[in-house]
């Protein structure tokens, strides 16, 4: 996983609530057994005016110039939700984007971006609606992201986010998860021990 | 210290706890494979070269992928193809019992994990799909992962996890005539939002619910994901044990004994603290229907299409909005008046003997309407076999609708079973979202009853009206 710090870039303004996993990525593309090339997918029955993928929807802002190039995504409430398809980070990955900011996200997204180097941010939904208006200036409105700092820097604006002190030091040093669970062996071991005596059944 | 379920299951199952901000190691008892979410895990181990550290611990099935008309695979594209036998080598490569094709129990994942009895009370479940919370009928901890969480379960047999907050909804009271789970389910989905849960794990109780089947409980924690829910959970009782006795996997013999003893202490302390606390009285609950793209968007079936300045907040406006462009409904349409072109009963939601044997009555001795395409997909082989042994499908395909083999089929349709684009469904599934039954499609979610009688008339119906006229 490549480790996330700072980002400066386009933000493409995406004005949906509820944008879900099968919007973002939908069920055709899931037959692959590989992480990668889920990109030109992305939104596909937004971007695209055809089942192929082959005529662009000129109206969706992904086929906007400069928000081809972005690589930062504003949205609305209740991004991520639905299915728990880790085929949808990988899409949003694959066509660029390192940072997602929206006013709420749903659970497993998150932890599925956080899995994947994608930086959620939530914002208050008015904090949202300033990037917003900053966005639609393309790429004389870029957006500055500080993981480190905890800030979202648009125009003049400064916005603080939160974010859990172990996904940040995930995201920061690209942690290899399982191996960072794998320092704990001897405790894995010895909780099954126990669980061998104490639920038997489940063993 | 009072506890919730939630917590007393959180702590038996706490490998390590997280210290400073870090997340704890949260032990995992079972974990569900399928086909779609699973092969970049196993590619992970082998790049990684790790192992599986305790393969008796994963099941696998293959549903979402599988063709329904028949078992033929020959029949599916080659992308499913190469997903389908992907799963049958790496189960193979890592020592993992796989129900497939060839098994007479395959079906999915969420309906054979129960009737398998590898689903048991106090157990934390796992699987890559966020209808897993369905497992959490049987008071144990459920949740859906992603394809890297999946990778982890498998290496360490764990999970990094952060304690969820605990909400308490409280179903009281007798529900009316023709509301089944599924109405319950939605209503509460309508009334807290899509994301009213986010965050939280739900505990579903009060005398409405402990009065479900199994196989309602089991409807109303599988949405518990549409409500934005970690996991949604029932503490077992005599139900549960009930239905687990003598199943493949339930404990046997002495085990058995000191399981169910286990299992009775799995319940909320009676004065433990939730984060939040929904009562609603049960009687104030109407049989229900979607009329938008998103399962929040849902209304008494005796209602009318909202018009999307009846909406308060800018946000939920502009996706009412939405809606009824991609639904294409005008507001103020009654949604009995409105005309359907497919029915699709199944699904981990309503795919269960109890669903079919509800749908079995409305559809007994009727005709599907013409030009109407109904079709029901059992949920697994086993509620197909047991369905054909009460007569079931005989009742369906007298009356018009197709009898298929078990998956996942039209709820996400990524097998051949599709709407086309415009076409409108009424589904017993789960998701009404722009583009899920097939791209264009329109979904209305419904319960069995009122799906099949839905495939009876030719549009949208009131199950109380219809069984009224007899």
């Amino acid at each position: 996983m490549q480790p996330f710090t700072t980002l400066t870039g386009i933000a493409a303004p995406l004005d949906r609530s509820n944008v879900d996993t099968d919007a973002i990525i939908p069920k055709q593309f899931l037959r692959k057994i590989e992480r990668t090339g889920f990109g030109k997918h992305l939104f596909h029955e937004w971007r695209y005016t055809d089942f192929e993928g082959t005529k662009e929807n000129p109206d969706f802002i992904l086929n906007k110039d400069p928000f081809r190039k972005a690589t930062i995504l504003l949205a609305r409430d209740n991004f991520g939700c639905g299915s728990s398809r880790e085929h949808a980070p990988w899409a949003l990955y694959d066509f660029g984007f390192r940072c997602i900011i929206a006013p709420s996200f749903a659970d497993i997204f998150y932890n599925n971006c956080v899995k994947n180097g994608i930086l959620l941010v939530r914002l208050k939904p008015n904090e949202v609606d300033e990037l917003f208006a900053v966005a639609a200036f393309g790429a004389s409105g870029l957006i500055g992201v500080d993981i480190d700092k905890q800030v979202v820097c648009a125009a003049s604006n400064k916005f603080h986010f939160e974010i859990d002190p172990f996904n940040k030091e995930c995201l920061i040093k690209g942690l290899d998860q399982i191996g960072w669970s794998l320092q704990y062996s001897s405790k894995i071991d010895e909780y099954e021990k126990n669980l061998a005596v104490e639920r038997p059944w489940v063993n | 210290m009072s506890k919730t379920l939630y917590q007393k299951i959180w702590d038996s199952h706490l490998v390590k706890e997280g210290e400073k901000g870090a997340a704890s190691l949260l032990y995992v008892d079972r974990q569900l494979v399928h086909e779609v979410t699973s092969p970049q895990a196993f590619e992970g181990l082998r790049i990684s070269g790790r192992k599986v550290r305790c393969p008796q611990k994963t099941f696998a099935t293959m549903d979402h992928n599988v063709p329904t008309k028949s078992r033929d695979l020959s029949l599916a594209s080659e992308a499913s193809r190469i997903q389908v036998t992907q799963l049958q080598k790496n189960c193979i490569e890592f020592g993992i019992k796989c129900y497939d094709l060839s098994n007479e129990d395959q079906g999915v994942v969420h309906i054979i994990g129960p009737e398998l009895g590898i689903t048991q009370p106090g157990m934390v479940i796992v699987c890559g799909d966020s209808h897993t919370a369905t497992h959490g009928a049987f008071g144990s901890l459920a949740f859906g992962i992603g394809t890297s969480e999946v990778e982890h379960v498998l290496a360490t047999q764990t999970l990094q996890q952060k304690p969820s907050k605990t909400m308490l909804i409280n179903v009281d009271g007798k529900v009316g005539s023709g509301v089944t789970p599924k109405d319950v389910i939605l209503y509460i989905i309508g009334l807290i939002g899509t994301a009213g849960a986010t965050g939280y794990v739900v505990e579903y109780a009060g005398s409405a619910i402990t009065a479900m089947s199994m196989e309602g409980r089991m409807t109303v924690c599988n949405m518990s994901i549409e409500a934005g829910a970690r996991g949604g959970m029932i503490a077992p009782d005599e139900v549960t044990y009930t239905y687990l006795q003598g199943r493949d996997h339930s404990p046997k013999g002495k085990n058995w004994v000191n399981a169910v003893a286990y299992w009775k202490t799995l319940k909320s302390d009676t004065d433990a603290k939730f984060d939040k606390v929904i009562n609603i009285k049960a009687e104030d609950i109407a049989p229900q229907v979607t009329w938008g793209t998103s399962p929040g968007q849902v209304i008494n079936v005796d209602g009318a299409v909202p018009a999307a300045d009846s909406f308060k907040d800018p946000v939920a406006q502009s996706a009412a909005r939405n809606a009824l462009k991609y639904m294409d409904l005008k507001p103020g349409t009654k949604m009995t008046d409105i005309k359907i072109d497919v029915v699709f009963i199944g699904s981990c939601t309503n795919g269960r003997i109890e669903d079919l044997r509800a749908a079995s009555v409305v559809a007994k001795g009727k005709k599907v309407a013409s030009g109407v395409q109904a079709i029901i997909v059992p949920g697994s082989g086993r509620v197909k076999r047991q369905a054909e042994k009460e007569g079931l499908d005989k009742i369906f395909i007298a009356a018009g609708f197709e009898w298929r083999h078990a998956g996942c089929s039209m709820c996400l349709a990524m097998n051949d079973d599709q709407l086309t684009p415009g076409q409108r469904c009424a589904a017993t599934s789960n998701r009404n979202f722009e583009g899920r039954q097939g791209p264009g499609g329109r979904t209305h979610l419904v319960g069995p009853e009122m799906a099949a009688a839905a495939a009876i008339t030719g549009k949208i119906t009131d199950i109380r009206e219809f069984m009224k006229k007899g």
